[in-house]
């Protein structure tokens, strides 16, 4: 089976092509350039370098959020494009599980952290068990006091990734009173080989969708949404 | 022409998601569109998040159904055609990495079209006798130009607002007086019940620049009015309202189109942009070309609004012309209309 992956969720635009048990392809850029101005650029430059024929990959996956709205709108445009004008179907693949992947194998816990502003962070808890990832908290946005929090309740060593540790590190540092690790620059940001590696396991499972049904997830309603549904609620 | 050129053209810079498929640039084979305006009226405008979260919602559906009412499979199109700006840059994106995406998969050339250029070309589909030189009035919610299209994609703009665009006036009027989002088409209703010469509005010259508009006097004329009025306890004359406010921009507006053709010895005139379906604006340009001995243009509602038809026009001309995009090409939210 082979997959095309594209990550644009964050600040680095990725993308990969994989087939089975191996990596064709995988090109990542954190670069102040716009997703839009390299995301589509760089898988011409993969696709291109392994003569890859892009009818004979079987789905699209997409790394389907959260993180900045744009982004994953770019890489979700995208891929919605890609799958219309080929006809295949997309697998939607969490941001932070995806970020968690590159961590394949290590067994204390894993926390992917985006910054999502306001204090606030996008994340999720994941460990690995008999080889295969294990969600300990689905991906949310949170808090990071709160994040803080929760992690000293489970008592566990804990690795983080992302671009929130930049920001962040200092803050968790204080409020931990577990060990904390921070993943080394090859495996702390957002990889489209990560995205294409899990991929392939939901692909095995059927969890794949159209390119018309799929969109990404967010985790949060718009700023105006919020503020209208407010209003809504304090009216008598 | 024996060629026959289809063009799949995508726009989705403001609150309409929108697909069409267009031969040779003047032959709509479809025009799909899905609009947002039920969903922005909660807020009383467009709420640029929301627009581009609907549209990535809906535009692979938008574009599909655009393909199978033209009765052409992928295969039969030659290029693709999106619209790169000016526009909300979320909701741009959304369409200019689709068209991106499909015309990369099928190794199909890619035209970015300027949304102005597509409001003007929306005059090509129903006029085919409509050919540059004319003169060109653009009016809608973002935009107020006056300019001469020497060629096809080719303008020299003699006029633009220098504030307010005169839709933008339009949905603010429409707001103060309680009529619900989108302002123009009900202040142009209610406009239809009112006495246009019961209240005085201004109406602006700018010194120097005798094509330049500026709406903002007359839009504030008409709020402190209404300010003044309430103060007062009187009532509000709604539709005499609407109906002076409404006279005192199209008299700008076709004032200024008229002496144009005048001064640059112009026989054919065009409206373009979502204020030439306004019905005041229609018929007073009618009367003065009339008068005049000119002959006007102006494209049916639906291709007035944000639509592809449009853009799938403007795009064939550029192709022709060779214009391609790279797989770079981003979405530009201030894009200016180049001026020859």
């Amino acid at each position: 089976m082979k997959v095309l992956a594209l990550d644009s969720s964050g600040l680095v635009a990725s993308v990969a092509v994989a087939e089975d048990g191996d990596m064709l392809a995988e090109y990542s850029v954190n670069y102040k350039k716009t997703h839009s101005q390299t995301l589509l650029p760089m898988l011409d430059a993969a696709v291109q370098m392994i003569q890859l024929d892009l009818q004979t990959i079987d789905a699209i996956a997409v790394a389907s959020g959260p993180g900045s709205f744009t982004g994953l709108r770019i890489g979700s445009a995208t891929a919605k494009g890609l799958g219309l004008a080929l006809d295949k179907p997309l697998v939607a693949v969490p941001t932070t599980q995806a970020l968690a992947y590159n961590l394949y194998g290590f067994s204390e816990l894993i926390c992917p952290i985006m910054d999502a502003r306001r204090n606030q962070v996008y994340t999720g808890i994941y460990t690995f068990a008999g080889g295969r990832m294990q969600t300990v908290e689905e991906q949310m946005a949170a808090d990071i006091h709160e994040l803080a929090e929760k992690l000293n309740g489970l008592g566990r060593p804990v690795m983080f990734c992302g671009d929130g540790v930049c920001i962040y590190r200092e803050a968790l540092e204080q409020d931990l009173r577990v060990s904390a690790y921070f993943a080394p620059a090859h495996v702390n940001r957002q990889r489209a080989g990560a995205v294409a590696a899990l991929a392939m396991e939901y692909l095995k499972e059927g969890r794949t969708q159209t390119a018309a049904e799929h969109k990404p997830e967010y985790l949060r309603v718009s700023q105006a949404e919020r503020e209208r549904l407010a209003r809504e609620a304090s009216r008598p | 022409m024996s060629e026959k050129i289809r063009i799949l053209a995508i726009e989705t810079s403001c609150d309409e998601t929108a697909a069409a498929v267009v031969e040779n640039g003047r032959r709509v084979l479809s025009n799909v569109i899905s609009s947002q305006i039920e969903i922005h009226r909660l807020y009383g405008g467009v709420v640029p998040e929301i627009a581009s979260r609907n549209h990535m919602e809906k535009i692979n559906q938008v574009i599909n159904q655009a393909l199978e009412e033209a009765d052409v499979a992928l295969d039969g199109i030659d290029a693709v055609g999106v619209t790169y700006g000016p526009g909300l840059v979320g909701a741009l994106l959304v369409g200019v990495a689709e068209a991106k995406a499909i015309s990369y998969a099928r190794g199909l050339p890619l035209v970015g079209v300027h949304h102005i250029e597509g409001h003007v070309s929306a005059n090509y589909i129903e006029h085919p006798e409509l050919e540059p030189p004319f003169l060109c009035l653009i009016v809608s919610g973002g935009h107020t130009n006056l300019v001469i299209v020497e060629d096809y994609g080719e303008f020299r703009i003699l006029g633009s607002a220098r504030d307010d665009a005169a839709g933008e006036a339009f949905d603010k009027v429409a707001r103060a007086i309680g009529l619900r989002y989108p302002g123009g088409p009900e202040i142009d209703k209610l406009a239809g019940e009112g006495n246009p010469q019961a209240i005085s509005f201004p109406r602006a010259k700018i010194e120097g620049a005798p094509y330049d508009f500026s709406f903002s006097g007359v839009k504030s004329s008409v709020l402190n009015y209404i300010n003044q009025r309430k103060m007062q306890g009187l009532e509000i004359p709604k539709a005499d309202l609407a109906a002076s406010f409404q006279r005192s921009v199209v008299s700008v507006l076709t004032e200024h189109a008229m002496q144009a053709a005048e001064e640059f010895h112009i026989d054919r005139v065009a409206l373009a942009g979502g204020v030439a379906a306004n019905q005041g604006l229609r018929r007073a340009m009618s009367q003065a070309c009339e008068e005049r001995g000119l002959a006007l243009y102006y494209p049916s509602p639906v291709y007035c609004t944000d639509n592809a038809a449009m853009i799938g026009a403007a795009a064939y001309y550029e192709y022709k012309k060779g214009v391609r995009h790279g797989w770079d090409l981003n979405a530009v939210p201030n894009l200016k209309l180049k001026s020859v």
